[in-house]
């Protein structure tokens, strides 16, 4: 299994996302953003966390116009599965690859810690070895995590199984950490191979850092 | 020419840094304050003569990259 991990300007979680893919027996390119193309034996495309060109004007505003993201969306209409984390979802959404928008956290501080996430729906690759309802314990890190969505498009949302990962306590109650319109953490597109969340699974795969259930995420990837 | 981009939040759309500010003003004493929304101010130098013409090109700019739409209104004003 190969995995490109695309390293932007101010991009910093892209070591963390290749130990994490490594560990799951992925080989790994790290892909420079002004590359303009990918290799044609992927099995993921991930976009990782950060803070790419400083996060100037919005989160991910101008990586969306990066050589290398052409090359990403002939991938995903392709059908090839792309995960963006953090930074890397918020790439997405500003690409239109993935609905709705990103903005400022409710409190206005950027949180840091483990936080509580729930399963809503596994019916897709990428969370294809947790079930439904499962609790994972995984670290958030953002500034602005708080996602926004038209009341008609959440509806389409929760119609078609795109909601797959919602903020919650340790007992599975809704938690919501940064003001995110039904306390959603994750989504996917209507396709299920694009999908994006806020949580590091990436920071979740060594026990002796407090989870392995990153590995649980990540590991659907492989099947 | 001058150009310049008014984003702002949708209405109805919360706007978390305003709330803050608000909050802050209320601390301070400023009780007469009801809402308070934060934007941003983008001025732009652009070459050419006709305004439409600008206007429209600004408008694309918008669009493209000034303003995210999901959730951002845009206001131009040419000097």
């Amino acid at each position: 299994m190969r995995a490109a991990v695309i390293v932007f300007p101010g991009t910093n979680c892209e070591f963390d996302t290749k130990y994490a893919l490594n560990k799951l027996s992925f080989e790994v390119d790290m892909v420079w953003h002004k590359k303009e193309s990918l290799r044609d034996d992927l099995d993921l495309v991930v976009l990782p966390g950060g803070f790419s060109y400083g996060d100037y004007l919005r989160s991910g505003a101008i990586s969306k116009f990066a050589p290398i993201m052409k090359a990403v969306m002939e991938y995903a209409k392709k059908g090839g599965y792309v995960l963006g984390i953090c930074n890397g979802f918020q790439i997405l959404l500003e690409s239109h690859m993935l609905p709705g928008a990103m903005m400022k956290n409710r409190n206005v501080h950027f949180i840091s810690k483990y936080h509580g996430l729930k399963v809503i729906n596994n019916n897709n690759k990428f969370l294809s070895k947790t079930k439904v309802g499962d609790i994972l314990k995984v670290p958030i890190a953002h500034g602005e995590g708080n996602y926004y969505i038209d009341s008609d498009s959440l509806k389409s949302l929760y119609d078609n199984e795109q909601v797959i990962l919602k903020y919650c306590d340790e007992n599975g109650e809704d938690l919501n950490p940064n003001g995110s319109v039904d306390s959603i953490a994750g989504i996917c597109n209507r396709e299920k191979n694009i999908f994006g969340l806020m949580p590091h699974p990436e920071r979740a795969v060594e026990s002796i850092l407090g989870s392995v259930d990153g590995i649980k995420m990540l590991e659907g990837f492989l099947s | 020419m001058k150009v310049v981009v008014n984003v702002s939040l949708k209405e109805g759309v919360l706007d978390p840094q305003g709330k803050a500010v608000h909050h802050a003003l209320g601390s301070l004493g400023f009780n007469e304050v009801k809402d308070v929304r934060i934007g941003k101010r983008i001025v732009l130098d652009i070459d050419g003569e006709n305004k439409e013409e600008i206007k429209s090109r600004v408008k694309d700019m918008c669009e493209e990259l000034l303003a995210n739409t999901v959730i951002e209104d845009y206001f131009i004003e040419v000097e």
